[in-house]
């Protein structure tokens, strides 16, 4: 420790505290009047506590057959109605549900960290930067959507397949936001006083850059997010998704479609729950990007 | 000093040049996850109960027992030649075959775009107008609907009112132009209905933030100052301005555009490019699948440099720009 970290240490810790309990309760006050951003964390940590809890919370398994109650309206018994095969259609979204907020998670997640190591690589190495951004360029030269269908019929429908293959799609726009944000702190003179005083170029890119790109991966991941709960129902619709009979909000609207004149509620329900998922996430990314970027301002909104 | 046509030929001419690269990339990376992922299109052809010496037979007539790289260069040396290879499953060329899916899917597209664009830029102009009265929040949440809302559930849900309950239009099914211009549309009008739906919020939604940025400028102050009438400084002066960001906005939605019209061909069994594509992937039809998806690309790249151009067009400043 040197003298004047001891000095701050004794004279201001204090007043330093107290200011960080202030900047903490702007911050609540600021979470709490941003109303998109307080309705979609609402929306979306309500529906990530009914895919925890998904097996807690219905009395038939997803996969439960009964042929005689085949395509029963909503009643008492089963909230939602009961499918094609007498299962529990209530039970089935539930599920589903939880198939979808896993995959989008793991999506946010896998691309957080492969986004940010080729986005912060590629702005601090020129030559790297060159091949990945092509790369790049390449894998967004047609839609993600395509590329997902193509690498799940070839690697085979199930959930880890799909995440990967979402994954795949949504790191080149990860990757994009990070290294723009880094580039800006690249060419910053303090950077290069860094870089003068012998700081290492692993140094320079975690200690320096990396934090500075925090606030854009965090609204991008969100819509990831989103976006991936979105392709996985468009997948699983498609029969290149999560494979029947495992549930999936997807392939229930997709055996909903098939018996869509006689039973509307395999339609509404799952369609409601996809509905409210991604309608969650874009709120609260939308919420976020006002809390956390300055530039936006208010009218843009 | 070149004449400006001259000019905008030169570039025309550069940024085409430039796609080259792009599309040649895509080539590739199609052509390898394709091919070296599990799955033998001579297994899926002859079915389950084939001997492996049957298709191994196959394999070899088809060409896929040679090594990988020389596959792949007899493929991509075909394409110089504008050769994108013959469907195994449909025998045809897989050009024509992309030719014969094109009619619905465009006609699709066509409708769908119009339809967005037709009732987001208004839409998007009078929110930005009215700005914090009820109709812009109601415009504001229709629109967040709008982008949280797949294609394929709205359309199921528009399906579910119009063609179930009302029974007014069909529930799927595709007409061609030439059985009548009414019939066709009748077809078509819910699907494109769902996917214009989606990109106009996207459209409404720049066009309003956009307008709110010019409107704010004290050109328009001015403007309203000399006593120009409202309707003048809304479409004449601001909405020229407010373009540029707006035409980014539609030329991206053109990829939604292309991946939408993928699964809303599937749920309304419309025999477009999509289904080709779905088909193609189901029975591991490479040559059309790789095909497709380059089209499908090429498409893309094409619409945004034409967009691109458009900015020009619109915005003489950009024309300026690019003189120099």
């Amino acid at each position: 420790m040197d003298a004047k970290t001891v000095l701050e240490g004794t004279y201001f810790s204090d007043s330093r505290k107290e200011l960080q309990k202030e900047r903490r309760s702007l911050l609540i006050r600021r979470f709490l009047s941003n109303r998109m951003l307080l309705t979609g964390s609402v929306i979306t940590v309500l529906l990530g506590i009914i895919a925890l809890l998904a097996p807690f919370l219905t009395s038939y398994t997803p996969l439960e057959m009964q042929m005689v109650k085949r395509l029963q309206a909503p009643s008492l018994e089963h909230w939602f109605g009961t499918d094609n095969f007498g299962r529990d259609l209530f039970s089935r979204v539930v599920h589903g549900t939880r198939v979808s907020m896993a995959v989008g998670i793991s999506v946010a997640f896998i691309t957080m960290i492969t986004g940010t190591v080729i986005g912060l690589y590629s702005a601090y190495y020129k030559f790297l930067d060159h091949i990945l951004m092509r790369i790049c360029d390449g894998l967004m030269a047609f839609p993600g959507i395509l590329l997902a269908i193509a690498l799940t019929a070839a690697l085979g429908s199930n959930m880890i397949n799909v995440i990967i293959a979402l994954s795949i799609i949504s790191t080149p726009t990860i990757a994009r936001v990070v290294r723009s944000a880094a580039i800006v702190v690249k060419e910053q003179v303090y950077i290069e006083a860094l870089r003068a005083q012998g700081a290492s170029a692993s140094r320079i890119i975690w200690y320096h850059m990396a934090p500075n790109t925090v606030s854009p991966l965090i609204i991008q991941i969100t819509f990831v997010f989103a976006v991936s709960v979105l392709i996985e129902a468009a997948l699983s619709f498609l029969g290149a998704g999560i494979a029947p009979p495992n549930p999936s909000l997807g392939n229930i609207l997709y055996d909903g479609k098939v018996v869509i004149f006689s039973a509307w509620w395999m339609t509404v329900f799952p369609g409601l729950f996809i509905l409210l998922s991604v309608l969650g996430l874009n709120l609260f990314g939308d919420g976020l990007r006002d809390m956390l970027d300055p530039h936006t301002n208010k009218a843009k909104k | 000093m070149i004449e400006r046509g001259t000019i905008l030929k030169i570039y025309i001419l550069q940024r085409l040049i430039s796609l080259i690269p792009v599309l040649l990339f895509v080539a590739v990376v199609v052509f390898f996850i394709i091919h070296l992922t599990p799955g033998d299109p001579a297994a899926v052809m002859l079915g389950a109960d084939a001997s492996p010496a049957e298709v191994e037979a196959l394999r070899q007539e088809l060409g896929l027992d040679r090594p990988i790289i020389q596959q792949f260069f007899s493929w991509f040396g075909g394409l110089f030649t504008g050769d994108l290879g013959t469907s195994i499953f449909l025998k045809a060329p897989v050009f024509e075959l992309f030719v014969d899916h094109l009619g619905p899917t465009l006609s699709l597209s066509v409708l769908a775009q119009g339809f967005a664009m037709l009732i987001a830029i208004p839409m998007g102009i009078v929110a930005a107008k009215r700005r914090g009265t009820v109709i812009d929040q109601t415009f504001m949440v229709v629109s967040l609907l709008g982008i949280s809302l797949p294609g394929f559930l709205l359309a199921l849900l528009l399906s579910l009112i119009f063609a179930v309950q009302l029974g007014w239009l069909p529930a799927a099914g595709y007409r061609a132009m030439d059985t009548g211009l009414w019939q066709h549309f009748k077809y078509l009008i819910m699907p494109a209905a769902a996917l214009g739906f989606i990109q106009a919020s996207l459209i409404a939604r720049m066009t309003r933030s956009s307008m709110l940025d010019v409107l704010s400028m004290n050109y328009i102050k001015t403007a309203r100052a000399k006593g120009v009438k409202d309707i003048v400084i809304v479409y004449k002066h601001a909405l020229r301005n407010a373009f540029i960001p707006i035409l980014t906005v539609i030329g991206q939605t053109f990829g939604n555009l292309i991946a939408g019209t993928v699964v809303i061909e599937s749920v309304f069994s419309i025999p477009g490019v999509g289904q080709l594509l779905v088909q193609s992937i189901i029975s591991r039809d490479y040559a059309v699948l790789q095909g497709v998806v380059l089209l499908i690309a090429a498409s893309y790249v094409l619409i945004n440099l034409i967009v691109d151009l458009l900015y020009g067009v619109v915005d003489p400043r950009v024309r300026l720009s690019r003189r120099s």
